[in-house]
């Protein structure tokens, strides 16, 4: 069975355990929670990760930073990133994408469009 | 025997039954064939019987009549019988959905849950009940109160989107907070923000049984949210509950912990 590592970097611990709670319906999938930005780059630049799903508002780094800060990494230019936010606006979301992020879906979540959105960005049917 | 001689005897064995299940295959092959012939001669004899004879064609056409009829019904059934598996299987997928709504749900009134329950400290507590807010339901400013019961007022404890100071004290009983508290009746009105703070658009009462704990106040959605869902609703009741005793139990629990230090303070006094 084919592994799926997914990190998951969200301040929150309710939105964390919901997120996993989600995600653990994908088959082959390895969850593994950073609780903000710091932690987040720490964990992605010292494993590998299929998927990232991350949080904008963090304390230490926010969600922004670590995605420009990924993209920076030659080797993690390619994983995908989902933004996964309470910033609604339009403005919010242009800019989270022009940094790097491939998807951007806004609180409160439906854990079905979350697990939809990572399965597309796994390339699993 | 050399190993030469033994794989040329293996390959003739693996030949030899080669052969027999191609003759074995053959032979099957040609009583079919015998059968089918001799089917097909019987056919032809009544076919060409019923030729020279009126009575006898009318007879096998009628046979065949029946058997059209036969195969159109049997057909038409099968037909039915497709529709309804169809029919059966649109009712599953939708079944499937509704089923996988309601477990997003449960997992989502789960965890709301776990997580109140998960802490004793009563910021934790107020921490998580904000988090729940913001995150499952989807509100941008509200606060949470907590009634004093010597002086039967409500204060705003924590908050978001607001400074706390800007939220007013509310006597129990009194104003869509107050009365909602002393009825035990969630308040829920349009999804649209409200500016005046002694005016939320939803307040959950928390009640333990009959006794008032405090209250959710909303007042304004996400910009993203513009209109409550099932699942909020059982969001609601889940907090009115759950929110209330957590917040007791950790209230409960800060003052035996105040009192046992105080004991523990008179105890050092009279034995050192």
């Amino acid at each position: 069975m084919q592994q799926h590592r997914i990190l998951i970097v969200e301040d929150s611990p309710t939105m964390r355990q919901l997120l996993v709670f989600a995600l653990k319906r994908i088959k082959g999938a390895e969850l593994i929670e950073a609780q903000d930005g710091m932690d987040g780059l720490r964990k992605v630049t010292s494993d590998h990760f299929d998927l990232a799903l991350v949080d904008i508002n963090m304390p230490v780094m926010d969600g922004l930073k670590l995605i420009s800060l990924i993209r920076v990494e030659e080797s993690l230019k390619e994983m995908p990133i989902v933004v996964i936010t309470t910033e609604g606006a339009k403005e919010d979301r242009e800019r989270a994408l022009s940094l790097g992020a491939d998807e951007y879906l806004t609180k409160p979540i439906q854990a079905n469009r979350v697990l939809s959105v990572a399965k597309s960005m796994l390339k699993i049917e | 025997m050399s190993r030469e001689k033994k794989e040329v005897f293996g390959r003739a064995e693996e030949f030899v039954a080669l052969f027999s299940r191609g003759a074995e295959f053959t032979k099957q092959l040609l009583q079919e064939n015998e059968r089918l012939r001799g089917r097909l001669s019987t056919v032809e004899d009544r076919q060409n019987y019923a030729a020279q004879d009126n009575l006898e064609w009318e007879k096998l056409r009628e046979e065949l009549l029946a058997r059209i009829t036969g195969l159109e019904n049997e057909k038409q059934g099968v037909m039915d019988r497709l529709r309804a598996v169809e029919e059966e299987n649109r009712q599953f997928a939708g079944r499937y959905l509704e089923i996988e709504e309601e477990n997003n749900n449960l997992a989502n009134l789960y965890v709301a849950s776990y997580q109140l329950h998960s802490t004793l400290d009563l910021s934790e507590v107020l921490k998580t009940i904000i988090e729940i807010v913001i995150n499952l339901i989807g509100a941008e400013v509200f606060a949470v109160y907590v009634l004093d019961e010597n002086t039967n007022q409500l204060s705003p404890v924590a908050s978001e989107g607001k400074a706390l100071p800007a939220f007013p004290r509310v006597p129990l009983g009194s104003g869509v907070v107050g009365e909602s508290v002393a009825s035990g009746e969630t308040a829920c009105g349009e999804a649209l923000p409200s500016d005046d703070l002694a005016r939320p658009i939803v307040c959950i009462p928390l009640r333990i049984e009959e006794r008032p704990i405090g209250a959710i106040a909303i007042f304004k959605l996400l910009a993203q949210k513009d209109t409550f869902a099932p699942l909020d609703h059982e969001l609601f009741a889940l907090l009115a509950g759950h929110a209330a005793t957590s917040i007791f139990a950790a209230q409960l629990y800060g003052q035996s912990e105040r009192k046992l230090n105080t004991i523990q303070g008179f105890i050092d006094l009279l034995t050192k």
